[in-house]
């Protein structure tokens, strides 16, 4: 494609094409790199000659660079070095950057969990400032969007869609809410997961055990779910037997096993005067004495006794020491626990699709990480950081790699995690919508989210009202590593004729399409106003043509063609995706 | 002399157009033939119908009576025109029971509901490491497969947990509906040719995604897309459609929940569906097991179960056609202080019948108390073989979980010699 670029014929063609392109006014270009970003670049000196370090060098300087300082400016220099030291390893180029539309839509989706709004992506684009994209991120943090997704992101992992019953979830994402929006260091988080006693709405930490507790297992699904989740281990296999491809033992799963023994689940009932019947109340998680031994079968059929044990902390087990706070307290010690570098893996992998590791909660030396020393480094940095998670997630989507388009260029085919291969970031990987996501995004694309009035609790119910469908025709029980399409019958009938879908087309006075046609303008500028607020772009020469004959097929009744066009526009792949 | 042809309309934009409209309504060519094929259809096409009893039955008041036992109940046995006795309360299900036979001894160690499900399903016990399908899932796709025209899911959950399809994955999830044949969001409306309007102009942005570079996902939500539409237009529908039938059809059945499920099953299964869990609940009698069964559960049961038997032989289709009767366990053999009996897996049973299988039998046999099975025992496992022979799915079949773990097919059970003959 390119050869032999020198940084007077970059500057000439960036002048060019950026002048060009915002003359016609139209292509999903005219929003990338600034001139004043252009004439930044041209002073960079040409490292040591080949053509594709120098193609390499013309996606990297449009790069919008990350205006942070400091510590966090060195971590995401980093960051950048060890992905783009992946890239070189495995002689592929990185795509392009992402132009700001394409990446607009991205952040929110991963920050606040809906598409961006239609004012904030106008004047977004518009924006000249060469650190907006980090002030963006400094933004959206702030933003109560923030507080709502990651309450939904980790309600789900914790107790997931449908909790079980004699939980409440409300309890659950009060706990939630104030952690996201408190920002509470992650350590002390697992602490109160882990060790939680009470009242499952006074304490709503407590129903992270509760979910686990439905059955009388003897703690087994607490033990498997608390290593898994928070540490990234995977010992369930070893209930059974020794790991069939690491150095765990099946003793190791019953050490941990013995933490859980005192946990009890309390469900209350209470006399309801009006049908004269028992009824469920709450549900509390109390401490109960656990003096037996815990026993485990092995495969032979011996029984083996077994010692509450951390890895190789043996723990001095007394009738009154309370063995889930002693977990968690071991959970969270020393200089880099596992659940540092498991909070960052999972954080990685919610905004690249892909975490270090596949499973992105099986982690050791069986699995090793793509990227180990950056895994490791991130770790640290987090735990220095007082496990700070927002700031985690500043030097995560500050860095280049966040920042390169979905597309696949020429020269990076190979980097196919959905095929089995291990990711290499060097383009973004294209994720599913989750079904809260897309919940919130319809909101968003008909300007409902404008209409205020309902309280949080109250709009939260309408969500989780609509999901209850949602849920059987969308969600499925593992909590999938996204990216490929989990779409079912049922989920693509309900976005082609179900009620909400059919409310966000509505015609209706009031209606967000009544809205549109009510404003002054051609069909020209109104079909690019619900590309941009679904879709988050322009169309293409061939969509408009395609809209503008849709209209004029229905020349005496515009509403009806706008109606199918943003129909058409909400039921597409491209609105559905998150890329 | 030039031709002026419109802007933009040379031949391979028009031939681009008939590739991209693929999503849309069919022409009346397409239609027509789906109405050859619909003649293939009706013939003979393997399937399995389930009746999923939520709660855990007494198997012991219905299937396995022990009259000389303190722990007999209030039930007497009577004579069927198998080489069996079952329960009282089940006199029209006795009048077929030379086409069904009843597994007298499965015994399993999952007494609690949510486990005691997921195994019955799948014949795995649960897991971390795994979610194993749910049998409807393995036949949806080992049978849906290889019929290309059915337009509808091949794996219908009629008021049933049927569970998850695990590994299978989404396409052969269960296509889940309520008795009255009403599904949501499937109705096509009056206006077709918006339908196709819309379609189009999806069809033109799906593209330009699609031709994006952007992986595979873009593709696989096209196809989706592509069978949703195919279901709400599609002929086939009509099987979901259990008020066209008789009256007297209806009444055979019985018109609630369970007996028109059964009926919407015998149409989906003349459809070419391959797999129908039809699903009843109320079965976990902890207090008064035997007036509820004999005012409430039994009646609708053996109604149900009679009239589906007599319909799919009198119609020759029960050769075809193999029907499971199960719920997650049994219960206790000894009556509690309610007059109720509790949850109980060592010892209890499962009917099976149709299919070419061997009927009016009773396989396996428990103790005079019903506390123990005598001589061997069965597992899910083994009624989900046998199930799959009925079917002519091969007993070697492995899948592979996620990761890539060999899966047996119905974790290795055997199917049942009494049964396969």
């Amino acid at each position: 494609m390119q050869s032999g670029w020198d940084t007077k014929r970059l500057w000439r063609w960036l002048l060019l094409s950026v002048t060009g392109l915002a003359l016609l006014g139209q292509g999903p270009f005219t929003d990338t790199v600034s001139l004043a970003d252009a004439a930044d670049k041209r002073s960079a000196k040409p490292a040591a000659g080949a053509k594709t370090k120098a193609r390499s060098r013309a996606a990297k300087a449009a790069v919008p660079r990350a205006a942070l300082t400091g510590s966090a400016r060195e971590i995401v220099d980093f960051i950048n070095k060890q992905i783009r030291q992946g890239w070189t390893d495995n002689e592929i180029e990185p795509s392009a950057v992402a132009a700001d539309s394409e990446w607009i839509r991205r952040v929110h989706l991963d920050l606040v969990g809906a598409i961006p709004p239609l004012e904030t992506v106008e004047s977004f684009l518009k924006d000249r400032d060469p650190a907006k994209r980090t002030k963006l991120i400094d933004n959206l943090l702030d933003d109560p969007g923030y507080v709502r997704n990651w309450t939904t992101v980790w309600s789900n992992l914790l107790i997931g869609r449908r909790p079980p019953r004699r939980t409440s979830r409300r309890g659950m994402r009060q706990f939630l809410r104030e952690v996201f929006a408190r920002n509470r260091p992650w350590n002390k988080v697992v602490y109160d997961l882990v060790s939680a006693e009470g009242h499952f709405e006074r304490n709503g930490a407590v129903n992270y055990m509760l979910a686990q507790m439905t059955m009388r297992d003897d703690g087994v699904q607490a033990t498997a779910k608390t290593t898994r989740l928070f540490m990234g281990i995977q010992v369930q296999c070893t209930q059974c037997h020794n790991h069939p491809f690491n150095d765990w033992k099946q003793d190791q799963f019953w050490q941990f096993n013995n933490f859980f023994r005192q946990a009890r689940r309390v469900d209350h009932r209470k006399y309801d005067p009006r049908s004269g019947r028992m009824v469920d109340d709450f549900s509390e998680l109390v401490f109960t004495d656990f003096s037996e031994k815990v026993f485990y079968e092995q495969r032979a059929g011996t029984l083996q006794m077994v010692e509450p044990k951390f890895f190789d902390t043996p723990v001095d087990a007394k009738p009154e020491t309370d063995l889930r706070k002693e977990l968690a307290r071991l959970m969270i010690a020393g200089q880099n626990p596992l659940i540092a570098q498991a909070m960052v893996n999972r954080v990685w992998g919610h905004f690249f699709g892909y975490g270090f590791t596949k499973p992105i909660d099986d982690m050791g030396p069986h699995n090793p990480a793509t990227h180990p020393e950056l895994l490791e480094r991130l770790s640290l940095e987090f735990v220095k950081a007082g496990f700070d998670v927002k700031q985690l997630i500043r030097w995560v989507i500050n860095s280049e790699p966040y920042h390169v388009t979905s597309r696949v260029g020429g020269d990076n085919k190979v980097d196919n995690p959905a095929a089995g291969e291990a990711p290499l970031f060097s383009h973004m990987y294209v994720k599913s919508m989750e079904a809260e996501q897309l919940y919130d995004s319809l909101i968003v694309a008909t300007g409902a989210h404008k209409a205020g009035g309902a309280g949080w609790e109250e709009s939260e119910q309408q969500r989780q009202q609509w999901l209850r469908q949602f849920v059987i025709a969308f969600g499925t029980d593992e909590n999938d590593e996204t990216t490929t399409f989990n779409g079912t019958i049922p989920q693509a009938l309900m976005m082609m004729n179900g009620e909400l879908v059919q409310k966000a087309t509505s015609a209706e006075r009031g209606s967000y399409l009544n809205r549109v046609l009510g404003e002054r303008g051609s069909d020209t500028v109104r079909i690019r106003r619900l590309f941009l607020s679904t879709l988050t772009r322009e169309p293409t020469r061939r969509e408009s043509n395609a809209a503008i004959q849709l209209i004029k097929a229905k020349k005496g009744d515009p509403v009806s063609a706008y109606q199918d066009l943003f129909w058409a526009l909400l039921n597409s792949n491209e609105f559905i995706f998150n890329h | 002399m030039r031709i002026p042809t419109p802007r933009g309309m040379n031949r391979r934009h028009f031939m681009r157009h008939m590739a991209t409209s693929a999503a849309t309504v069919p022409a009346m060519q397409f239609l027509s033939d789906l109405r050859t094929h619909a003649a293939d259809i009706k013939k003979a096409q393997k399937a399995c119908i389930l009746m999923w009893m939520g709660g855990g039955p007494p198997t012991i008041d219905i299937w396995d009576l022990k009259p000389g036992s303190k722990n007999g109940g209030e039930f007497k046995p009577i004579d069927t025109k198998g080489d069996l006795q079952i329960s009282e309360h089940m006199p029209k299900t006795a009048m077929q029971m030379d086409k069904l036979s009843v597994v007298r001894s499965m015994s399993t160690r999952e007494a609690d509901h949510g486990r005691g499900r997921y195994y019955l399903h799948t014949s795995f016990v649960p897991n971390p490491t795994v979610v194993h399908p749910t049998f409807g899932s393995v036949v949806s796709r080992e049978l849906g497969a290889k019929r290309p025209a059915l337009e509808i899911p091949s794996f219908v959950s009629v008021n049933a947990p049927s569970g998850s399809p695990g590994f299978m994955g989404a396409r052969h999830a269960p296509f889940v509906v309520g008795s009255n044949g009403q599904i949501r969001n499937a109705s096509l409306g009056d206006d077709k040719s918006r339908l196709n309007q819309r379609l189009r102009m999806l069809s033109v942005i799906e593209t330009n995604f699609i031709n994006s570079k952007r992986g595979e996902s873009p593709k696989s939500h096209k196809e989706i897309y592509q069978k949703a539409v195919n279901l709400m237009t599609s002929e086939q529908m009509a099987a979901f459609k259990v008020d066209e039938e008789s009256e007297e059809m209806k009444d055979l059945y019985g018109t609630g929940g369970f007996g028109q499920g059964l009926l919407m099953a015998r149409r989906l299964v003349e459809t070419g569906v391959p797999f129908i869990e039809v699903g009843m609940g109320g079965w976990d009698l902890h207090n008064n097991v035997f007036t509820t069964l004999r005012d409430q559960r039994l009646p609708q049961l053996d109604q149900g179960i009679a009239a589906l038997t007599q319909d799919l032989s009198q119609r020759g289709m029960l050769d075809d056609v193999v029907l499971v009767w199960m719920g997650e366990f049994g219960r206790t053999p000894r009556i509690n202080g309610n007059v109720g009996r509790d949850h109980w897996a060592a010892s209890w049973s499962v009917m099976v019948g149709g299919g070419g299988l061997k009927g009016g039998q009773a396989v396996g046999k428990t103790d005079r108390d019903g506390t123990r099975v005598d001589g061997k025992a069965y597992l899910p496992g083994d009624i989900w073989a046998t199930v799959s022979h009925a079917l002519g799915i091969p007993s070697k079949t492995v899948h592979r979980s996620k990761r890539g773990r060999p899966m047996k097919l119905a974790n290795g059970g055997v199917a049942i010699k009494e049964l396969v003959g």
